[in-house]
C-alpha cells in the first residue's frame, strides 16, 4: 500500500478516463464541458504514458506525452474556435442544435 | 517512502475529486477552475515520477494556454448554462452503465496483465544511456534525434490549428471605420476635386 507501483498510476488513470467518459454523458448538452471531459481523458492517457516511461526506465513515453499535449492544444483551439463561430451563427451551443448537416 | 506514498495519495485524491467537480459543477467557470486544479495535481504526479520537463510543460500549456482559452470562451459566450443542464439527469444511468463497463474492463486488463520477461531488451530510449543528464537534456536528445520528423509534424499541426482558429473566428464587421492605406494612396486629386469659378453674386 505504501509502496507506490505502476498499478497505482494505472488505476488512477483508469479512474480519470472513466470520469471523462461519464462527463461526456452527464453534460450531453454543453459542448464546452464535453471538450473539458475530452481534456481529462487525454490527461489520463498522459499519466499512463509517463507512468510506463518512469517504471520501464524508457524516455519514449515522455516524448509521446509531449505529442499528445500538442494535439490536445490544437484540438482545444480548433474546437473552441468552431464553438465561437457556431454561437455567432445560432446563438446557442446546445448539442441538439448542432444538426445543420443532418440533411 | 512514506513521504512519496503520502504525496501520491494527496495528488491522486485531489486530481480525482477535481475531475469529478469538472464534470458535475453547475457553473462552467468553476469547471474550468477545477480543470486547472486537476492539471496542477497531474503535474505534481509527473514530478513524483521523475518527469519534470513534462510536468512543467503540462502547467505551461494546459494551465497557461488551454485552460485560459476555455475560461475566455466560457466568459465570452452569453449563454444560460442552467438551461443546458436541464434534463441532464436522464443521461446519468446510461453514463454510469458505460462508465462501469469501461472501468470493469480496465480493472480486468490491469488484473491479468504483466510485463514480458525480456522487456528491458525492447526499450526504445533507455534512461541508462543518459546517466548524468537532467530529464530535460535527455528528453531533448531523444526528441531531436529519433523523433525529429514527428516533432516537426507536431509543429505543423500547431501551425494548421493556429491558421484554422484565425480563419474560423475572423470576420469583417460592416460599419467599422478603419483606415485603408491602399485606398488613401490610390486616391487621385483629379477624380475627387473639381475647381469651379464662381462669379460674384451667384451661388455655387
Amino acid at each position: 500500500m505504501l509502496q507506490i507501483g505502476l498499478a497505482h498510476y494505472l488505476t488512477l488513470a483508469g479512474l480519470l478516463f472513466t470520469l471523462g467518459i461519464f462527463g461526456v454523458f452527464l453534460n450531453r448538452k454543453n459542448v464546452i464541458v464535453i471538450l473539458m471531459s475530452i481534456e481529462l481523458m487525454l490527461l489520463a492517457v498522459n499519466i499512463n504514458f509517463v507512468a510506463f516511461s518512469a517504471f520501464l526506465h524508457d524516455l519514449t513515453g515522455q516524448v509521446f506525452t509531449m505529442f499528445i499535449l500538442t494535439v490536445a492544444a490544437a484540438e482545444a483551439a480548433i474546437g473552441l474556435a468552431i464553438l465561437v463561430t457556431f454561437f455567432r451563427n445560432k446563438g446557442s451551443i446546445a448539442v441538439e442544435d448542432i444538426s445543420a448537416m443532418k440533411g | 517512502m512514506i513521504v512519496q506514498a503520502f504525496a501520491f495519495y494527496l495528488f491522486a485524491g485531489i486530481l480525482t475529486l477535481s475531475a469529478l467537480m469538472v464534470i458535475t459543477a453547475r457553473n462552467p467557470v468553476h469547471s474550468v477552475l477545477f480543470l486547472v486544479l486537476a492539471f496542477f495535481n497531474a503535474a505534481g504526479l509527473f514530478v513524483l515520477l521523475g518527469a519534470e520537463f513534462v510536468a512543467m510543460i503540462l502547467v505551461i500549456v494546459y494551465v497557461g494556454a488551454v485552460a485560459v482559452l476555455f475560461l475566455f470562451v466560457v466568459m465570452m459566450l452569453d449563454i444560460s448554462f442552467a438551461d443546458l443542464r436541464r434534463g441532464a439527469m436522464q443521461y446519468v444511468p446510461i453514463g454510469l452503465i458505460i462508465g462501469a463497463v469501461l472501468l470493469t474492463e480496465l480493472v480486468m486488463i490491469y488484473g491479468t496483465w504483466s510485463f514480458a520477461p525480456d522487456k528491458s531488451k525492447n526499450l526504445a530510449a533507455p534512461v541508462a544511456a543518459f546517466v548524468g543528464d537532467t530529464n530535460t537534456e535527455a528528453l531533448g536528445q531523444v526528441l531531436y534525434t529519433n523523433y525529429i520528423f514527428a516533432f516537426q509534424t507536431a509543429g505543423l499541426i500547431l501551425f494548421v490549428a493556429m491558421i484554422g482558429a484565425i480563419v474560423l473566428t475572423h470576420r469583417t464587421r460592416p460599419g467599422v471605420r478603419k483606415q485603408s492605406v491602399s485606398d488613401q494612396q490610390a486616391r487621385n486629386p483629379a477624380d475627387v476635386l473639381e475647381i469651379r469659378k464662381i462669379s460674384s453674386g451667384t451661388g455655387a
